[in-house]
C-alpha cells in the first residue's frame, strides 16, 4: 500500500517534471526560431534583390560615371579585401599577443588595466574609432589612405581578439602547460606551441568573428579610407571599399546604383561567409595533421 | 654522460644519482617541506608515501624545478644531480627538466597532437633536428618501453586523446622516455588507472629500473611494497623515515610510519 502511494506520487512528479521539461524545451525552440526568422528574412531579401543585379561585370568593371548604366565594383571588392587584410596583419598579432600576455599574467595590476581598457574599447562606437584614426593618421599624414582605414579597423579588432584569445587560453588545462615544461620545453615555446596551439581553434573563431565584424564597418572608413572612384591599391591613397560604395549607392537617387548597392551587400555577405568557411576548413585540417 | 670523470666521483655519481639536502619548499609564506634530506640511487626505485597534503608532490616537483612554476612557490636548499646542485645560480631549469623527466597523476596527452607526435613532442618542441628514420625509431622504442606499441602501432596518426585513460598514461610515460632522461619522477601515475593498466605500469617500472633512477609517489601501500627498493614516509612536510622498502614495511623505526602503513592513521 505504502509502495503504491509512493509509486503514484513518483508518477505525478514525473509527469509534472516532464511537463516542465517539455514547456521549457518549447520556449527555447521558440526563442531559437524567433532569432532565426530575421536572419533568414534578411538573407532571403538580400538574395532576391542582390542576385538579380549580380553579373560578371559587377566583379570585373569599375563604377560607371554618373548617368551611365552598368559598371561594377571591382575596385571596391579588391579594396575591402586589402583594407581588411592589412587590418588583420596589424590587429591579429597585437590582439593575440596581448591575449596571451593577459592569460599568462593573470594577477598583476597592469594586466587588470589592460583588460579593463580592452573592455572599454570594445564598447567604443566605431565612428569614434574612425575619428580617432582620422586625427592620428589622416591629418598628420596629409590625406585619406588605405593604411588609415586598416588602422581604424585594427583598432576595432584588437580588443575583440585580445579578450577572446585570453578566454580561450584560460580554457586550456594548466596540466598541459606543466606537462610541456616538464619535458624541458622553454616557457615561450610552451606558451606558443602547446598552450596557444591547443587554444588555436577558439582563437581562430574569435579572429573570424572580429574580421566579420570589421568587414561590415562603414563609419570608420568614411573618415579614413574614404572611397575612390578609380582603381587604387596603394597604401597611401584613398581606396574604395564595398561598404562605403554600398552606402554611397544606396542613398543615391539612381535606380541602377541602388540595384548595385544590393549586389554589393550580397557580395560582402558572401565574402564574409567564404572567409569563415575557409578559416574553419584550414584549422580543421590543422587539427588533424598538426605541426 | 660517459665522460672521463675521476674514479672516486664517478662511483659516488653511480651510487647517488640525486641527493637532496635541507630542502625547504614554500607556497608564498607557507612552508610545505621542512628541511628534507635524502638521496635517490641509480638503478633503483624509490617510493614516497604519506597522507594527503604531506608534501609528496611538492617534493618530487622540487626535484626537477617544476615547483617554482606555480606562482608564489619557492624553494631553498640543495638538490644534487650527479653532484651538481640544480638550484645553483645560473642553472637553467629547462636543462634540468630535460635530464629529469616527470609523469603526472592525470594523463596529459597534448590534444592537438597525434599519438606519434605526442611521443616525439619533447624532441620536436625542443627543436631537436632528427631524420625521419631516427624519429620513427625513437617513437617505436619509447612506445615499446611504455608497453603501448602493440596497442597503437596501427593508429599512430590518431589523436592522443583517442586512447583510453590507461593508454594515455602510458603514452605520457613514452613521451617522458623519448627524451631519454636520467631520472624519472612519477606523481601518482596509477591513481586514475584500472588494475590491469596499473599492473602494466608497475611491470614497466621494473623494466625501466635498470636504466633509470625512478621516484614514484603513491597512495597505494601494496604498490610501494611491490615495486620499490626504497621507501620514504612523509608527514606534514617532514620526511619521517626513509629506508629499504622491506625494512619500512616490516620493521619501521618510527611509530607514525607503522601507524600509517597499518592503516591506523587519521
Ligand atoms: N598550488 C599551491 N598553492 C598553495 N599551497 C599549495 C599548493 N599546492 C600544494 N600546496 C600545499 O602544500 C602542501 C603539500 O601539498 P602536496 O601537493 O605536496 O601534497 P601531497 O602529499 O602531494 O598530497 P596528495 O597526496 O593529496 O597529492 C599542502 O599543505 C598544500 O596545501
Ligand atoms: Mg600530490
Amino acid at each position: 500500500m505504502a509502495a503504491g502511494v509512493s509509486n503514484l506520487h513518483g508518477e505525478t512528479s514525473y509527469r509534472y517534471r516532464k511537463f516542465k521539461s517539455d514547456s521549457m524545451m518549447a520556449i527555447t525552440v521558440g526563442a531559437t526560431i524567433l532569432t532565426l526568422i530575421p536572419l533568414f528574412l534578411v538573407l532571403g531579401y538580400l538574395l532576391t534583390k542582390g542576385v538579380a543585379s549580380l553579373n560578371w561585370a559587377f566583379f570585373t568593371h569599375m563604377p560607371a560615371p554618373v548617368g551611365e548604366a552598368g559598371g561594377g565594383m571591382a575596385n571596391a571588392i579588391v579594396g575591402t579585401l586589402e583594407v581588411v587584410g592589412i587590418a588583420c596583419l596589424i590587429g591579429v598579432p597585437i590582439g593575440v599577443g596581448a591575449g596571451l600576455y593577459l592569460a599568462a599574467n593573470r594577477a598583476s595590476q597592469f594586466t587588470n588595466w589592460v583588460r579593463f581598457s580592452a573592455d572599454v574599447l570594445m564598447g567604443v562606437p566605431s565612428i569614434v574609432v574612425g575619428i580617432f584614426a582620422y586625427a592620428v593618421i589622416v591629418r598628420p599624414f596629409g590625406g585619406f589612405s588605405t593604411l588609415a582605414g586598416s588602422v581604424a579597423l585594427a583598432a576595432i579588432m584588437i580588443p575583440l581578439v585580445t579578450r577572446t584569445t585570453e578566454e580561450m587560453v584560460l580554457l586550456v588545462p594548466p596540466e598541459l602547460r606543466e606537462a610541456s615544461l616538464a619535458l624541458g620545453v622553454p616557457h615561450w615555446r610552451t606558451t606558443l606551441s602547446v598552450v596557444a596551439r591547443t587554444a588555436l581553434s577558439g582563437i581562430t573563431t574569435g579572429v573570424i568573428l572580429a574580421v566579420a565584424r570589421v568587414s561590415g564597418e562603414t563609419a570608420p572608413l568614411l573618415f579614413t579610407a574614404f572611397g575612390n572612384r578609380f582603381w587604387s591599391t596603394s597604401l597611401f591613397h584613398p581606396i574604395n571599399t564595398l561598404t562605403v560604395q554600398v552606402y554611397t549607392y544606396a542613398i543615391s537617387p539612381f535606380a541602377d546604383w541602388q540595384r548595385q548597392a544590393w549586389a554589393g551587400a550580397l557580395v560582402l555577405t558572401g565574402i564574409i561567409l567564404a572567409l569563415e568557411l575557409g578559416v574553419r576548413w584550414v584549422t580543421g585540417g590543422a587539427a588533424k595533421a598538426p605541426r | 654522460m660517459g665522460d672521463g670523470r675521476g674514479g672516486e666521483s664517478a662511483k659516488v655519481a653511480m651510487a647517488e644519482k640525486l641527493v637532496v639536502k635541507n630542502l625547504n619548499a614554500y607556497f608564498h609564506k607557507n612552508r610545505a617541506l621542512h628541511d628534507v634530506s635524502l638521496s635517490f640511487e641509480q638503478d633503483r626505485i624509490a617510493a614516497i608515501i604519506g597522507p594527503s597534503g604531506c608534501g609528496k608532490s611538492t617534493l618530487v616537483r622540487c626535484l626537477n624545478r617544476m615547483h617554482e612554476v606555480v606562482p608564489g612557490a619557492t624553494a631553498t636548499g640543495e638538490v644534487l644531480l650527479d653532484g651538481n646542485n640544480i638550484y645553483a645560480d645560473g642553472v637553467d631549469p629547462v636543462q634540468v627538466r630535460r635530464r629529469i623527466g616527470m609523469v603526472f597523476q592525470k594523463p596529459t596527452p597534448f590534444p592537438t597532437m597525434s599519438i606519434e607526435d605526442n611521443v616525439a613532442a619533447g624532441l620536436t618542441l625542443n627543436g631537436v633536428q632528427i631524420s625521419h628514420a631516427e624519429r620513427h625509431e625513437v617513437i617505436e622504442r619509447s612506445l615499446r618501453q611504455a608497453a603501448l606499441w602493440e596497442e597503437v602501432k596501427d593508429r599512430l596518426r590518431r589523436p592522443g586523446g583517442s586512447l583510453s585513460g590507461g593508454q594515455q598514461q602510458r603514452l605520457c610515460v613514452a613521451r617522458a622516455l623519448a627524451v631519454q632522461p636520467e631520472v624519472l619522477l612519477m606523481d601518482e601515475p596509477c591513481s586514475a588507472l584500472d588494475p590491469i593498466s596499473t599492473a602494466r605500469i608497475e611491470e614497466l617500472l621494473l623494466e625501466l629500473k635498470s636504466a633509470y633512477t625512478i621516484v614514484i609517489v603513491t597512495h597505494n601501500m601494496q604498490q610501494a611494497a611491490r615495486c620499490s627498493d626504497m621507501t620514504a614516509f612523509m608527514y606534514t612536510g617532514d620526511l619521517v623515515e626513509y629506508g629499504e622498502t622491506k625494512q619500512i614495511f616490516t620493521n619501521p623505526t618510527r611509530r607514525e610510519t607503522e601507524d600509517y602503513i597499518t592503516g591506523r592513521f587519521g
